[in-house]
């Protein structure tokens, strides 16, 4: 009977516990701009960007998070810790560093952070209550990569929004990023230019019930 | 030279997760390239990804990977018909490819295809 009580108490509480510190994580490839997409909310809700995005491959290669950013819409209100994650990758070679005139050393640890990076990005999908997966809409979206997290994410019953990103670039292809997850529902922007932004916030309101 | 091993699904599916594992990175690591007879589970790819990201070094620079599986359009029949397929083939329907990133250079996938791009040979 107690447990029962526990359980009861437990159950709602936990319900006020959760919806306190929403965890909202952004996953994709090393580049797919899940840091340019990180700024862009925090800068528009916060007035400040928290993390740094370039073009070089890997620059996010710890998880970094934004506690306590409140969106609002519409006469609605959605608070959330943001959870900047490192592009997930399958292969880093050092090399590939070198090309942004990165020197030899730095490459060399880079490389070394990176691949950390990448486990750690795994490991915390365990903490995420819901996800935005940022896809470069100027690539293939059938990639490994992007189908293990979705598949990570939907083992795990954490709701799911894509992200289509760089819509500013021609070479985007938003049916194609569509139809590659008709089950997921997707937003094309340009986080990069502001593009699409309230469509994006309006599908954040949907994903985060 | 290239060297493909093909992996039937009778030969895998009885593995642990760690034994997949353990048996796909050796063989890649010895730089042959996995046809795997059906698909890894979600959870069992990102643990490959994580154990790859933990043996990176020097000469072993990671994997690339890509699985199909038998494409259906969606409607009500093509459900059941996969429903059935995946019954009767016992979750060994569809492909996975595993190979070292330092011979293949890109798997490129659509829905349906794989091709598989390998590095170019260095011109002595």
């Amino acid at each position: 009977m107690m447990s029962k009580i526990r359980g009861f108490f437990g159950g709602v509480f936990g319900v006020f516990k959760k919806r306190k510190s929403i965890k909202l994580g952004i996953y994709g490839h090393p580049n797919a701009g899940k840091s340019t997409i990180a700024n862009k909310i925090s800068k528009d809700w916060l007035g400040e960007e928290f993390t740094k995005a370039s073009a070089v491959p890997h620059e996010t290669r710890e998880v970094v998070i934004k506690e306590k950013i409140t969106v609002k819409s519409k006469g609605k209100e959605l608070t959330f810790n943001l959870v900047d994650t490192p592009g997930i990758a399958t292969k880093i070679d050092y090399e590939d560093f070198l090309k942004y005139k990165i020197n030899p050393k730095e490459a060399k640890e880079r490389a070394k952070e990176a691949t950390k990076g990448v486990i750690d990005a795994i490991k915390w999908l365990d903490n995420m209550d819901c996800v935005l997966v940022v896809l470069d809409a100027t690539q293939n979206p059938y990639s490994q990569v992007n189908i293990t997290i979705i598949g990570n994410l939907a083992a795990r019953n954490i709701p799911v929004l894509i992200v289509a990103n760089k819509i500013d670039l021609k070479k985007s292809d938003v049916k194609r990023v569509e139809s590659a997850f008709p089950q997921y529902p997707t937003v094309a922007v340009s986080a990069l230019k502001g593009e699409n932004m309230e469509a994006f916030y309006d599908e954040l309101f949907k994903l985060v019930k | 030279m290239l060297t493909l091993q093909y992996i039937p699904h009778h030969e895998f599916a009885s593995l642990t997760i760690d034994e997949k594992l353990r048996r796909i990175l050796k063989s890649v690591r010895e730089d042959k390239i996995l046809i795997i007879e059906g698909r890894l589970h979600p959870i069992e790819e990102s643990e490959l990804i994580k154990r790859t990201m933990q043996v990176i070094s020097k000469s072993f620079k990671g994997i690339e990977i890509a699985s199909i599986d038998y494409q259906f359009r969606g409607d009500f029949i093509d459900k059941v018909k996969k429903d059935i397929a995946h019954f009767l083939l016992r979750k060994r329907s569809g492909l996975t490819i595993v190979g070292p990133a330092t011979i293949v250079k890109e798997i490129r996938k659509d829905p349906s295809k794989i091709e598989l791009l390998t590095m170019e040979r260095k011109k002595k």
